[in-house]
């Protein structure tokens, strides 16, 4: 047995990270149960002004602990950690209520914070004339509470426990206008629809959970599921350096010489005060090299435990217990291959990926705000949240990284096809989120996570912007419902849906047209944002898809050609250019505005464009702040030298270094960008030059147009097969249980019912006649026998010796 | 190495006085048979070592039988744990020691004591300590430590039960479960006394009043229950004792405790009763009936959730299906007769099967081949009795399995178990015993289906623990695969059908069957995990299907249906109702974060240790159940108002007795999904108890896998 070391992210147990999640849900609280009052005592201002007091108060907290972090910790041990009360300790499961932050999650909670801060603050424009105004404040609250849950959450337990409280915020949400049947159903669909996601999860969870099961005794490894966990002493890996004068913290180790002890999680379940004072005896330390760590070995859900395990590495560098959970197979198959696939379905659930996407796009029957916070920025992202942050699991099965990459690519591509002829510009919106999440499976899926969650970061910037913008232009629209404009259909079918619009739909973009004129700063915003989606230099999308695309390119982390993958990422970048100029130039060029419109249509308040303004000015800034690409600056771009720590375990092995390929092949992507946008350009900027090729166009391809149109019929075909057929099975074991299952117990009780009359009258003519014939027998023979007694004293006596004689002569005879 | 035989003096719940008057009483009333027999007995003093700081105190052992102690071994034991030795042999983690040398094992002579002293050394975090010594010895009483327990990693499993009550178990303490369990029937008493025509409030707030003290004094026991407290405490793990002997003739013991595992389900029949209570506000036929019958069924619960003798278990079970029988069949709906005739006879056929176990357990307790590590049963005043109903002599002291013989191709005990099992999972319901179940619910007014889901369904899984699994687990292990796949059956066979149903309160009970078939997964699993989540599950699923029974209350009484399809819209115009509505939904759909996801991630992982394929099937289970819970929310509450109830549902949302039902259920339900502990707190010492005995009758393991060279 060779020295042993593990390489340590340890974190600094800080009791501040439960402040984060805890404000949102106090506004929540309030608005949940005083919400009605107060809105109608103190107006909608109260309503408001608690929420985003409450976002306000937990963006303070996240950016004073991230900044925090980044200062004061040293990078490889970037990480915060907070022990609120413990929750299940039986056996080998420990639970605790704990938050922990490292690079990668303080990126998500401030993008949740601070994204969440702007959309409230835009909501209060959008939902001023909504009479449920407080319900909406308290759902969104709550959702930032179990979004925060999620990222914050230190282990599978707590990440789902925010994973279904964001589905259920997210099912209140696009119900939000319940009374409207369609609406309603749109949320149920989304429950359901990631139920069969969380299904996945929890099984993979369980495989994980089940396959570490493991104990450490006598320097040995033993693989045998057994009630409890272990610790073993290592000596601590080169990362580990001491520091005096810090906490010790509770799921991390202990330092060996030193005062303070690991800490039992189970022995904190009885003694939750003492966790604290028992940490601050860490204080001081042996000199650098002597640090010894004690590792968890075994089944576990935290994360930093889990990968603590993962990390112990031997003498020649290799990782003993990793390669041993990689070779651990059930059914023939190895075991991470299913806990990484099952994670990966509750990562297409959440972040609607095939063939779960199907949510998504009905989801957009929820206020435009939840749109943009929670099926764009933030609660759709959280699968490739998770697939980054155990990036540790996943790359120890290549087999599960290529599907995961495979997926996220055919979803790009797919989603952008649909894209392409939609006039609803919510659902354009909602098929280039789901196309662009596969963009960042891709990422993760090829081993480059920090460009996944690199695109994630300028995703929730850029789709939030365009979602507000959308959301802005509805607003303005927003008469049509009551008004009944004249539409201005393109076509001659009023009633097919596919060619001309109804004239009372505020979203669909036929309806609109030369909005430039009437909501200049929207329009602007707009088309900064587009120019961010679509891959052009400077703007934020260009860098973390590119990164994206190169890294497909260039990888070989997987079992596919890269270049496969880039190849059809880069189809999809083009179609996503064009589907975007497209909506851009239907909703804000095409013609002049009409006459009602530019009687109507007014530029939204100052609380929705100050969002936008601010969004489109991160739109251009983040992307060469945080990741200016390498081939060019020379240097790791900033949000990869963060990210690294957390990725350490899971490097990304380059197949090629080549500078000059990778500006080429930037260079395609911007020509493709381009080209989508010229593309757009000739087709929808001028209606009056372009309407007859338009309709020559599709009357030519009308087929494709139909089936593209209806979305290729995948929601057809699920309620015909899977929906249908659940139901027909339902109905038909409800028959069985009535009808058969009942019919046993009912026919057993009229078996009993059967016998139980055969008896009685066996009772009444048999046993009772036995009895009444006995007894009139008797009464019989009494009647006869009385006669004998006559009071005659010689009858007597003649009876008396007659028995004597008789008794005399049976004796005498028997013997 | 003959079996030892030991003793653990006690630790136990802190208030307790030390010796409760019966307990001194006991060797004294030993009646002349024992006498004439000459046997050692312990004593040791103080029974419960317990210091403020740090300190020493000595401790003092002393025979005080007529014949020679011997000691074998003595042991310093540390909130239920014995210490675990390290290598150098140190105790680990255990912050007491010998002050001095250790006490030797010896003989004792009659008279004679013994005496160490024992030092509190604690980390300084650490303030109390609480511990106890453990003896191990020839004292006759005492029941024997299975062999295989010699094994390092079980020690802490030690067996240490079987002691005559000596202390902390007297005084108020043991009296309250006889409070718990009577009160009721006082209650019930009462309302017979009072006059008919005294008013219908009057026999209401009696019942409420009787109902709301039995609550207070669960909130005691949930207050002043030692979570620390296992079987190696001694007491067999049981607190609250109350013990003597009832019926001598038949060796029948008066015998309530409560442990681990039924000390929430008392807590929940409280509960629930309170509630029910409230539920049960507006029955206004033959109040004073009504009330007598439900107060004689809260006896009837609480008592078989305490009893810890077989007989009493009985009566108590029996005593609870009268008034069940009346209560549907009087104060029912429409089809009362039918639904409480089918109850009544499927529940009796249960009891049949459940009595014939009991005596075939009663008459094959106390044989030579059977009894293990004691020479012979005694009851608790120490008469020797040669068979015994009471259930902790049944379970530790009896080893069937270990002289059945075959019958029928069957192993006796296997016979045995399967009959009490078929009693157990009729009342569960497990598929294909349930259908009495649907039709009892719609029949049976609100407050009776509370009762029947939040309570009595639990009646069948308790007494699975209690019966199947502590008096034969050998032949627990032989079937457990059968259980878990009816436990699975259970969970989606309820889903789908629930699904397909249009009346609401169909729906809910087939979701109860749905959700008892994670109960019987997690007991199947045999796995500390799947075994509190089981427990765990009957709690949360007994305050949960409440809320949803009361909740189908409050639409039935505005309305006079409960058909899922005739609503709409319900919450434009209920908008409490519409909330609360949804958060049992949520809860009953397993939403993490409200309490019926700690239970079914219990059981999960628990069961799938054990059983992956079919862990993975009842997982599935997760999505139908959402399915058809939105669905009725959905159809019942979203989408346009139905007009049609204008008259009914508009301005008349919940009222306060409404909420003062389903609030408090509420707050525990969320409460419980952030913080279970205080929950699993109570079941976790004597689940493990349980799994661990349970496991030590298991078939032999397989070997463990090493990894070379590290």
């Amino acid at each position: 047995m060779g020295e042993l070391y593990a390489s340590f992210i340890r974190p600094k147990e800080i009791n501040l990270l439960y402040l984060i999640p805890l404000f949102p849900l106090i506004g929540a609280f309030i608005n949940g149960i005083f919400g009605k009052k107060i809105q109608d005592k103190l107006g909608k201002r109260a309503n408001h002004g608690i929420a985003i007091a409450m976002m306000v108060a937990a963006s303070g907290v996240a950016l004073y602990a991230f900044l925090g972090m980044l200062i004061k910790q040293p990078a490889g041990h970037r990480m915060l950690h907070d022990h609120v009360f413990p929750m299940i300790h039986i056996g080998s499961l420990h639970l605790n209520f704990a938050f922990a932050m490292d690079p990668l999650s303080g990126m998500m909670t401030l993008i949740i914070t601070l994204v969440g801060t702007g959309i409230h603050i835009y909501s209060t424009g959008y939902m001023h004339s909504e009479k449920a105004y407080w319900r909406f404040f308290c759902y969104l609250n709550l959702f930032i509470f179990s979004m925060l849950l999620l990222v914050l959450g230190d282990s599978f337990a707590m990440m789902f426990f925010g994973w279904e409280g964001v589905g259920l915020c997210s099912y209140l949400l696009i119900g939000f206008w319940y009374t409207d049947k369609k609406k309603a159903s749109a949320g149920m669909k989304a429950f359901v629809v990631n139920r069969i996601g969380d299904f996945g999860f929890v099984v993979g969870l369980f495989f994980l959970f089940w396959g570490l099961g493991g104990y450490w005794q006598k320097g040995q490894y033993i693989d045998e599921t057994r009630g409890a966990k272990d610790m073993v002493t290592l000596t601590a890996g080169p990362s580990v350096l001491p520091q005096s004068g810090e906490f010790v913290a509770v799921d991390g180790f202990t330092r060996k010489g030193v005062t303070a002890t690991w800490i039992d999680p189970a022995h904190a379940a009885h003694h939750p005060g003492e966790s604290l004072n028992l940490l601050a005896e860490g204080k001081g330390g042996p000199g650098a090299g002597a640090e010894q760590v004690s590792v968890v070995v075994g089944p576990t859900m935290s994360f930093n435990e889990l990968r603590g395990q993962l990390s112990i590495t031997d003498g020649g560098g290799r990782r003993p217990l990793a390669e041993h959970l990689a070779k651990k197979k059930v059914w023939g198959v190895p075991i991470l291959f299913f806990v990484c696939l099952g994670l990966f379905i509750g990562a297409c659930g959440k972040s609607a990926q095939l063939p779960l996407y199907v949510w998504l796009p009905d989801a957009m029957a929820g206020p435009t705000p939840v749109s943009a916070l929670i099926h764009a920025a933030t609660m759709v992202t959280a699968g490739v949240y998770m697939i980054a942050r155990l990036n540790f699991l996943f790359v120890l099965t290549p087999g599960a990284m290529t599907v995961v990459a495979l997926v996220g690519v055919m979803t790009a591509l797919f989603a952008a096809s649909i894209g392409l002829f939609q006039y609803d510009i919510k659902k354009v919106l909602a098929y280039s989120t789901v196309s662009q999440l596969g963009f960042m499976f891709i990422g993760v899926g090829v081993g480059a996570w920090w460009a996944g969650a690199f695109h994630l970061l300028t995703h929730a910037l850029f789709k939030a912007c365009l979602f507000l913008g959308s959301g802005s232009v509805i607003h303005g629209m927003h008469f049509l419902e009551h008004h009944g404009g004249h539409g201005g259909g393109d076509d001659d079918k009023p009633k097919d849906n596919r060619l001309a619009a109804d004239p009372h739909d505020p979203q669909d973009m036929r309806n609109m047209g030369g909005l430039r004129r009437l909501m200049p700063k929207t329009r602007w915003t707009y088309w900064i944002a587009c120019v961010a989606i679509s891959g052009f230099p400077l703007a934020a999308g260009f860098y973390s898809k590119d990164e994206i695309l190169w890294k497909a390119f260039s990888g070989g982390n997987i079992l596919v050609s890269g270049k496969l993958i880039w190849a059809i990422g880069l189809l999809a970048a083009t179609m996503t250019s064009f589907y975007m100029w497209r909506s851009y130039y239907m909703t804000f060029w095409r013609r002049e505005p009409t006459a009602e419109m530019k009687e109507h249509v007014h530029e939204s308040p100052l609380s929705m464009t100050s969002i936008l303004m601010v969004l489109a000015a991160l739109c251009l800034v983040a992307g060469p702040l945080l990741g200016f690409p390498m081939a060019f600056s020379g240097k790791e771009p900033l949000l990869e030298r963060w990210l690294n720590p957390v990725t350490s375990l899971a490097p990304f092995r380059a197949l090629t270094h080549d500078k000059g390929l990778e500006i080429g092949l930037m260079m395609v992507s911007i020509t493709v960008a381009a080209l989508g946008l010229w593309a757009a350009m000739a087709l929808y900027k001028d209606e009056s030059k372009t309407a007859d090729k338009l309709l020559r166009l599709r009357r030519q391809n009308d087929g494709v147009h139909k089936v593209v149109y209806a979305k290729y019929y995948v929601d057809e075909i699920y309620n015909a097969t899977v929906i249908r057929g659940y139901m027909a099975l339902c109905r038909v074991l409800a028959w069985v249980d009535t009808y058969i299952v009942d019919f046993i117990v009912n026919a057993a009780g009229a078996f009993v019912r059967g016998v139980g009359w055969l008896s009685g009258k066996i009772d009444k003519y048999g046993v009772d006649g036995a009895v009444n014939g006995v007894a009139t027998l008797v009464m019989a023979g009494g009647r006869r026998v009385r006669k004998m007694q006559t009071g005659r004293v010689n009858n007597y006596v003649f009876g008396i010796v007659a028995g004597v004689m008789l008794l005399f002569i049976v004796t005498v005879v028997a013997l | 190495m003959t079996r030892k035989v030991l003793l653990a003096a006690l630790c136990v719940a802190s208030l307790a006085p030390v010796g409760s008057a019966f307990a001194e009483a006991a060797p004294g009333t030993a009646p002349a048979a024992s006498e004439a027999r000459k046997v050692p007995r312990l004593s040791i003093s103080p029974s419960k070592l317990s210091f403020d700081g740090p300190g020493s105190q000595t401790v003092t052992i002393k025979n005080t039988g007529t014949a020679t102690l011997k000691v074998f071994e003595i042991r310093l034991l540390n909130e239920g744990r014995p210490d675990t030795k390290q290598k150098d042999g140190t105790p680990t983690n255990l912050p007491f020691k010998w002050d001095g040398s250790a006490p030797m094992a010896q003989d004792l002579e009659p008279g004679k004591t013994l005496t160490a002293k024992v030092k509190f050394d604690p980390a300084p975090s650490q303030k109390q300590g609480v511990g106890a010594v453990q003896v191990i010895c020839n004292d006759a009483n005492l029941r024997a430590m299975p062999e295989s327990t010699n094994d390092a990693t079980h020690e802490s499993s030690a067996y240490g039960a079987g002691i005559p009550l000596r202390a902390g178990e007297g005084g108020m303490q043991g009296w309250l479960l006889v409070l718990m369990v009577f009160l009721p029937m006082a209650g019930a008493l009462l309302i017979v006394l009072i006059p008919s025509k005294a008013g219908k409030n009057v026999f209401r707030f009696v019942a409420l009043g009787t109902a709301a003290v039995t609550m207070g004094l669960a909130v005691y026991l949930f207050m002043h229950f030692d979570r620390t407290v296992g079987v190696a405490n001694g007491n067999y793990g049981l607190q609250f004792v109350k013990q003597f002997v009832w019926i001598r003739a038949f060796n029948v013991e008066f015998f309530m405790g409560v442990d681990g595992l039924s000390v929430t389900m008392v807590i929940l029949t409280a509960l629930v009763s309170l509630i029910a209570v409230g539920a049960s506000w507006n029955i206004d036929k033959q109040v004073k009936g009504y009330f007598v019958m439900f107060l004689l069924l809260e006896t009837g619960m609480m008592g078989t959730f305490v009893a810890m003798d077989y007989f009493m278990f009985y009566i108590f079970w029996e005593l609870m299906l009268l008034p069940m029988y009346f209560l549907i069949g009087i104060w029912g709906g429409p089809r009362k007769e039918y639904a409480t005739i089918k109850f009544f006879l499927y529940t009796l056929a249960g009891s049949v099967l459940l009595l014939l176990a009991i005596i075939a357990l009663y008459y094959t307790s106390g044989k030579p081949g059977v009894l293990r590590g004691v020479p012979s049963l005694a009851l608790s005043d120490g008469t020797p009795a040669a068979h015994t109903f009471n259930i902790m002599k049944l379970t530790y002291l009896n080893n069937f399995e270990a002289a059945s013989s075959i019958l029928w191709g069957i192993k006796f005990s296997h016979l045995i178990w399967i009959g009490i099992f078929i009693g157990f999972a009729i009342k569960v319901p497990m598929f294909p015993f349930h259908t009495w179940l649907p039709d009892a619910h719609v029949e049976a007014p609100t407050a009776i289906s509370v009762i029947l889901a939040g309570v009595l369904l639990k009646m069948g899984t308790y007494g699975m623990f209690r019966m199947n699994f502590a008096i034969l687990p050998e032949a627990t292990h032989w079937a457990r695969t059968a259980l878990a796949v009816f436990g699975v059956i259970n969970i989606l066979y309820g889903a789908f059908c629930a699904m397909a149903q249009t009346d609401l309160k169909k729906l809910v009970a087939y979701s109860s069957i749905s959700h008892m078939g994670y109960c019987l997964l997690g007991m199947a699993a045999l796995t500390e995990q799947g075994m509190v989540g089981s427990l765990m599950q009957m709690f949360n699923h007994g305050t949960i299907t409440s809320m949803l029974f009361i909740l189908v209350g409050v639409i039935y009484d505005r309305t006079h249906t409960r058909g899922v399809n005739e609503f709409g819209g319900v919450a434009s115009v209920m908008p409490r109702y519409a909330a609360l509505f949804g958060f049992a939904f949520m809860a009953s759909l397993g939403l993490p974060g409200l309490s019926g996801f700690i239970a079914e991630f219990l059981v999960f992982v628990g069961a799938f240790n054990v059983y992956k394929l079919l862990t993975i099937l009842a997982v599935t289970g997760v999505i139908f159940t959402a399915a058809y819970h939105l669905w009725a929310l959905q159809r019942i509450h979203l989408g346009k108002f139905n007009p049609k109830w204008e008259h009914e549902l508009k301005n008349n949302d919940l009222n306060f007795r409404e909420m003062a039902m389903l609030v408090p259920l509420a707050v525990i339900v969320l409460i419980l999904g952030f913080y279970p502990m205080p929950a699993l707190d109570m079941m976790t010492t004597g689940m493990k108890d349980l799994a661990a005995f349970v496991e030590s009758a298991a078939p032999a393991a397989k070997g463990a896998a090493v990894i070379a060279g590290m």
